[in-house]
């Protein structure tokens, strides 16, 4: 019996090794794709730059608000809508559809922009 | 006019945290911001001057009444522009209460809070307890409707009022209409008063005597003062359109945080200082942004005192009008 149970912690040790090196690989694995594609839109002087934001699909944009007045970014058809993002308040949202995704600032309609996902 | 010592000390004052506010300028700024106009009905007339210049013995003599409108106090805002913006707007109405005649009630063209905030508003309520005139009306700014679609600014200051709170009411002959244009703004436009309250302006305004004199107020100018930062209403002809037939309109917004004014027919238009911090001129700056008075540009601060004065001249309002007979 006693050589019995050595065998199978003999067997047991080295599976258990095997399944972390496995759980490990495959964590560096998901690391080593490349990572979500990102982009940004900076919201500076009333204006959302760039205008026109050409990315891929999968992308995740992140507004980031510079101006010391508060500002929104809304999809002019409702696709996306921030809550107000205060002074260096941000918002993100991942597009996961081609197409172009009119924009604008509710509290200031004169700022539009644009999101042309590819 | 400050001497050559006076000089030299507000030199050594300047910009001394490198920030771009020098504190004498800010002190200008804050002098400057914490303001209102007083305005005197007299034969349906309004006649306007601000608070900084004193009062002569004459001021508000043989009005009918007066009001006073204030505007744009952002309570909540926090920047360099204004750190305190509670201060200025009670030193606004520290002068509303200092005034020899006192008036009838204030006139808000908007923008009361930053972020719409409950506390907001509370801090705004608490201020204005102290005035010594406790009829104050409302109009709501962009500030006060931002993530709510303005239900809280509606709760507080829009009872009884239509729509996204426009209203209007009559005041020992005159007749005044307070309007809402930044409610479902459009992307791309300007403020917008939208079919529904212009319908119901049309409808109120009907069978009322052309001389009845006509006070319109809202948060944006009613008037196209420069499209490039949406200061202006895209359908505010059409609100104008109803007033031809009378003999003496006079339109008051607030918004861009400076005076301008323009008369045009029997229209005239004038627009208010925030009580919070001032904008730059159409087009003198990259955007509408608070204006942070840099020490390079104190001479224009400075030059803000010339306004009050021109002001003060009593040049401002609507002097040579037609008056609704």
């Amino acid at each position: 019996m006693t050589k019995n149970k050595l065998w199978i912690s003999g067997v047991a040790v080295p599976v258990l090794i095997a399944m972390m090196l496995l759980a490990l690989s495959s964590r560096v694995t998901a690391n080593a794709e490349p990572s979500a594609p990102a982009a940004a839109v900076k919201i500076d002087n009333f204006v959302f730059g760039p205008q026109t934001l050409t990315v891929p699909v999968g992308t995740t944009v992140t507004w980031t608000n510079s101006d010391d007045i508060p500002h929104t970014s809304v999809s002019t058809e409702g696709v996306f809508k921030s809550k107000v993002l205060d002074a260096d308040e941000k918002f993100s949202y991942t597009f996961t559809k081609a197409g172009t995704y009119p924009y604008y600032c509710t509290i200031h309609p004169k700022m539009t922009g644009k999101i042309v996902v590819q | 006019m400050p001497d050559k010592k006076q000089d030299l000390i507000d030199q050594s004052l300047q910009d001394l945290n490198n920030d771009g506010v020098d504190r004498r300028g800010f002190l200008k700024c804050m002098a400057w911001a914490g303001t209102g106009l007083v305005w005197t009905m007299s034969g349906g007339v309004p006649v306007s001057r601000a608070f900084a210049k004193g009062y002569g013995k004459d001021a508000g003599k043989g009005a009918d009444f007066t009001f006073v409108q204030i505007s744009d106090s952002h309570i909540g805002f926090n920047k360099p522009a204004n750190p305190d913006v509670t201060a200025t707007l009670q030193t606004a109405i520290n002068k509303i209460n200092a005034m020899p005649q006192k008036p009838d009630f204030i006139i808000h063209t908007g923008d009361l809070s930053q972020l719409s905030k409950p506390s907001e508003f509370d801090t705004l309520d608490q201020a204005l307890k102290s005035a010594s005139a406790k009829q104050i009306y409302f109009v709501p700014g962009e500030h006060d409707m931002l993530s709510d679609n303005g239900d809280q600014y509606l709760q507080r200051y829009g009872k009884g009022t239509k729509g996204s709170g426009w209203y209007s009411f009559d005041h020992k002959g005159v007749h005044f209409v307070g309007l809402v244009n930044v409610a479902n703004l459009k992307a791309g436009g300007m403020g917008s008063l939208g079919h529904e309250q212009l319908e119901w302006l049309e409808d109120d305004l009907h069978g009322r005597s052309a001389s009845t004199p006509i006070v319109l107020f809202a948060h944006i100018p009613l008037w196209t003062i420069y499209p490039d930062w949406g200061w202006g209403t895209d359908d505010s002809e059409q609100a104008l359109s109803y007033m031809k037939r009378f003999g003496s309109v006079t339109v008051l917004n607030g918004h861009i945080h400076q005076i301008m004014q323009k008369v045009e027919g029997k229209v005239s238009f004038h627009t208010a200082m925030s009580t919070a911090f001032p904008q730059p001129a159409p087009g003198t700056a990259p955007s509408a942004g608070p204006m942070k008075v840099p020490a390079e540009q104190l001479q224009k601060v400075l030059g803000i005192t010339d306004v009050n004065y021109l002001v003060s001249g009593r040049s401002l309002a609507v002097v040579d009008s037609p008056l609704g007979s």
